[in-house]
């Protein structure tokens, strides 16, 4: 009972501490493949750490909603966090919730910081929760199918099981439709995460933002919730990648060794993940918002092929 | 004994509040609450009778003893089940309808109000209880009437009698589908009574069984609302007042859903395996077009009413997913896909109830159904817009509220199928996963836009501008609903405990027998797979992150916070007219499904001398319902045309008309003359 909340405990510190590190490490790896010099890798820490010093400026038109929103959704996504292996495969709080808890719970996250967006009365927050949610409806559909490609080769939702199952078949376990279903999830991870072509983190033009619109009358102290929830959910996204279908290495039992030989190699995949994100980001522009169905759409398909043809491979 | 003397008292007090209504109509406030308050008791003797008969024996009741036509009740553990469904929503919505009458003071006649809510409610009740094909047919005639009445009640207004004249020509379009349906296995059974249904209903040669089926959905899809029958339900349900509406959708359209049970699982035997599948792709059908309209729709309870129309879609899901297992010889999965249809049923009622209730204050307080109108009700109507927004947390399935538990199952039910062994089986499931976590996602869109244009940010008309929280019955109403929708997230594992006793009578298994034994209590878990969920849990990790985080003085300092006005790119926008429209908000999804909604734009201008300066605009967007357009006006030019040519045999001579029934008369007898040779 002790080590399971010491494990789960040290699980949030972990998140806590990596997720802006992924953030200045995606940026220093762009910052590279554009030729230029680019922040230290630490730049989100210093970010968070000013904001967090800052007064909060805070719209007259607001309720109790704006206030609550960042609270809730970070506290939405932390929960997601206790059930999102890391470094450990058997999570002591995977009872509470499977994938697809998770998915729900990122859901619970974006609706309150979508709700908040409309509570300033501003049309840039509406606009950008509106597209938000867009992006959403378009994700859910194939999100779930490649959430049942995976589940269908494992035969659990459970994340401490796929994990499991998947890291002890080994190398067997790579397969076409295991492939498919991972470029099928990378797309996703880029739409879930606001990446481009999707959405621009780094944009600073109001009518281009999609994350930024949503969050634009949040300043300060307030802001600073809600940018490092926007990190920990890239880290739990990414997490989920790396440990549904990579999950080789990962800890199965409590143990200074392994517990430590998981951290470096979770680092390792993030780092991984983060370059291919960051070489992504590079070489293709943004794309127009009334392209993204086309994109989600050969996410949608590349699932359904990947269950389709687990079943022509495994047979009726 | 105690069964009959609750059951009697159930039928008792709807009656006296229907007959104490009407006796004291001239005097409103006790009218109004002499009807409702004892709708309410009776609604409380319904709960305790049917939990009674869920945890006990099946109750029957005869009325009369002839062998052919056996009046009386049956009510197993499924009849049970739906009477504590409509008595859990009558309770809460009896008590709102106590605050929300007073709307209709001195304008309408209340007794008449109070006297067609009750026998609404009792026909109800009926419906679910009848033994008998012909019983059934009185009292679902007699529900579907006295709905119309109370959708034509402010009939005043020219658009609710053209609901209500929809409402009633698609209502008798399906009961002649289902007296049809009853006549095939009436036919087969040579009895009325239900019992005998399903005693042959099952042998019937597989033609008969097909129609009688397809009859059977038909008919009482067109009251369910499935797609294409739903065409009724955007009209219907927005004109009845809103504590009708909230029974209307909340519970009605339900009566259809316990009869498909009865149908299809009770008299057909399920065991043709199309027919699931065709169930499958109407629900997904339904709840895709039904939320996609909702999306886009101004009117608040209209856009319930299209949110309606995608929950049953959700339900028949649930309960095709659970006639394909039934079908395959899987009746363990079928019993939880049963399970999950019939959460989500009860959840449904719940919310959809909770919502309504909300459109009806809103209604009641601002006096315009319009988003558009709408804005900054937050602030107006504190207490209400807290439940309203417990009810839109519910119904976008967003844990740890009811919805969520209950799409949670329905998607666990849909996994399942990789237990079988049909290709078929495990490709169709899934992709009706991916259309039910599309619909999901639209509905969390769509309740999103309905909360944050009409309740935050700015009051966009005079109308919001001087809103205010409505009277204590009506809050207290809405608040019963908002504690379930909570509590019911919170209690799966008991919720599925509890369902399990009703699905097992007809399904044929316990979701708890081998290989799936659910785990109970806290956590639903099912073992065999390792999949397993606890709202309780996923709340109190929540309350606790949320608790360090507030107790964090760097985090929160309110003495650091300064108001402002709202960053408008340095212009003063802080008036409601700079905010963000549902229209607006919508437009993404409109895009997106241009193909379907065929969106028509008009934009006229009128110019003063030069065309530069112009001095009026008129801009309206209409999206297209295109069911109506290309499915039933053809049909309707169709009949009306014919009709047309049929008209001149009516010369309106008296002379003629005495020669046509000559005419029939001769034929008639020549018939039977050539009949009786042969």
């Amino acid at each position: 009972m002790i080590s399971q909340i010491i494990i789960s405990f040290f699980q949030i510190i972990i998140i806590l501490a990596l997720s802006p590190l992924l953030s200045g490490i995606i940026k220093k790896i762009k910052a590279f493949f554009q030729i230029r010099k680019g922040a230290s890798i630490f730049q989100p820490y210093y970010d968070i750490a000013k904001l967090l010093r800052k007064d909060s400026v805070v719209s007259e038109n607001v309720s109790w909603i704006f206030h609550a929103a960042p609270v809730i959704s970070f506290a939405a996504v932390l929960t997601a966090g206790l059930i999102v292996p890391v470094f450990i495969s058997n999570m002591p709080f995977s009872f509470a919730g499977d994938l697809i808890a998770v998915v729900y719970l990122f859901a619970l996250a974006r609706f309150f910081t979508a709700l908040a967006s409309l509570d300033a009365g501003s049309s840039f927050g509406g606009m950008g929760g509106s597209r938000e949610m867009f992006i959403a409806s378009m994700v859910e559909p194939a999100l779930m199918l490649s959430i049942f490609a995976v589940a269908l080769n494992v035969g659990s939702t459970n994340l401490s099981q796929i994990s499991q199952t998947v890291s002890a078949m080994g190398l067997s376990a790579v397969s076409p439709y295991h492939l498919l279903a991972f470029v099928a999830f990378l797309i996703i991870a880029i739409a879930e995460t606001g990446r481009i072509p999707v959405d621009n983190p780094a944009t600073h033009l109001e009518l281009t933002m999609i994350h930024e619109a949503m969050i634009l009358e949040y300043s300060g102290k307030q802001l600073a919730i809600v940018e490092l929830g926007a990190m920990v959910k890239q880290l739990l996204v990414f997490s989920l990648l790396a440990n549904i279908f990579f999950p080789w290495g990962i800890a199965d039992s409590v143990g200074f060794g392994s517990i430590a030989i998981a951290l470096i190699v979770f680092l390792i995949k993030i780092i991984v993940l983060g370059a291919i994100i960051a070489i992504i980001e590079t070489s293709t522009a943004k794309w127009r918002l009334f392209r993204l169905p086309d994109l989600l759409s050969v996410s949608l398909m590349l699932s359904f092929l990947s269950l389709v043809s687990f079943i022509i491979v495994k047979g009726g | 004994m105690i069964y009959n003397n609750l059951f009697y008292g159930l039928i008792i007090f709807f009656l006296i509040g229907a007959m104490l209504s009407i006796v004291f109509n001239k005097r409103d406030r006790l009218s109004t609450y002499v009807s409702f308050l004892s709708a309410a008791i009776a609604s409380v003797f319904g709960i305790i009778f049917s939990i009674s008969v869920i945890f006990g024996e099946p109750f029957s009741l005869s009325l009369s003893g002839s062998s052919f036509l056996n009046f009386g009740f049956f009510i197993d553990r499924l009849s049970a089940f739906f009477i504590l469904v409509i008595s859990i929503s009558v309770f809460a919505v009896s008590i709102y309808s106590i605050g929300y009458t007073r709307e209709y003071y001195g304008k309408k006649n209340i007794g008449y109000l109070g006297f067609l809510y009750n026998i609404f409610i009792l026909s109800m009740i009926l419906v679910v209880s009848a033994n008998n094909a012909i019983m059934f047919l009185i009292v679902w005639e007699l529900m579907s009437v006295i709905s119309f009445f109370l959708v034509i009640f402010e009939h005043e207004k020219p658009e609710t009698r053209k609901a209500g004249f929809i409402y009633i020509v698609m209502t008798h379009i399906g009961t002649g589908f289902i007296i049809l349906s009853f006549l095939i296995l009436g036919g087969a059974s040579g009895s009325f009574s239900f019992e005998s249904f399903s005693a042959y209903g099952s042998t019937m040669p597989p033609l008969l069984k097909d129609l009688a089926f397809l009859f059977a959905l038909i008919g009482f899809g067109a009251k369910a609302g499935i797609v294409p029958l739903h065409i009724w339900l955007p009209y219907a349900h927005p004109a009845a007042p809103s504590n009708v509406s909230a029974l209307m959708s909340g519970v009605m359209i339900k009566t259809a859903i316990y009869m498909f049970i009865r149908v299809f699982f009770d008299f057909l035997g399920a065991d043709v395996p199309w027919w699931g599948f065709l169930v499958f792709a109407l629900g997904a059908v339904s709840a895709l077009t039904g939320i996609m309209y909702a999306v886009v729709e101004p009117d608040i309870k209209k856009m319930l009413a299209f949110s309606s129309i995608e929950n049953i879609g959700i339900i028949l899901l649930g309960i095709g997913a659970s006639m394909i297992f039934f079908a395959s010889g899987s009746p363990v999965l079928s019993a939880i896909a049963a399970i999950a249809a019939l959460y989500h049923l009860l959840n449904h009622s719940i919310f959809k109830g909770l919502l309504f209730m909300g459109a009806g204050s809103i209604l009641y307080s601002t006096h315009t159904k319009n988003i558009e109108e709408l804005g900054g009700l937050i602030k107006k109507m504190p207490v209400m817009a807290l439940l309203f927004l417990i009810g839109v947390l519910s119904i976008s399935a967003l844990p740890p509220f009811s919805g969520f538990a209950s799409e949670w199952l329905l998607l666990q039910s849909m996994l399942l199928s990789f237990n079988s062994t049909d290709s078929m089986i495990r490709i169709v499931l899934p992709v009706g996963a991916a259309a039910l976590a599309l619909t999901g996602a639209l509905a969390a869109f769509c309740f999103l836009k309905t909360f944050g244009i009409g309740f935050l940010a700015l009051p966009r008309s005079e109308h919001a501008e001087h809103a205010k929280d409505p009277n204590k019955p009506m809050l207290i109403g809405m608040g019963i609903f908002a504690l379930l929708s909570i509590l019911l997230g919170l209690l799966p594992g008991y919720m599925v405990t509890f369902l399990d006793r009703i699905v097992r009578d007809f399904a044929g298994a316990s979701a708890f027998d081998q290989p799936f034994s659910f785990g109970i209590s806290g956590i639903l878990k099912i073992p065999s797979t390792a999949m397993s969920i606890s709202t309780p849990a996923i709340l109190a990790i929540m309350l606790i992150f949320i608790l360090i985080l507030l107790s964090m003085r760097f985090i929160r300092d309110p003495s650091a916070t300064r108001v402002y006005e709202t960053w408008g790119c340095g212009q003063p926008i802080s008036t409601a007219r700079n905010e963000y429209t549902a229209r607006a908000f919508s437009k993404p999804v409109q895009i997106w499904f241009k193909n379907i909604f065929r969106p028509v734009r008009e934009l006229r201008a009128s110019y003063t001398v030069s065309p530069l300066i112009k001095e009026s605009f008129k801009f309206e967007v209409r999206v297209e319902q295109i069911f109506e357009r290309y499915l039933y006006t053809p049909v309707v030019d169709l009949m009306l045309g014919k009709s047309r040519t049929i008209k001149h045999i009516q010369t309106g001579s008296i002379h003629a008309y005495l020669a046509y029934i000559f005419g029939t008369m001769v034929i008639l007898m020549l018939y039977i003359i050539i009949g009786g040779s042969l």
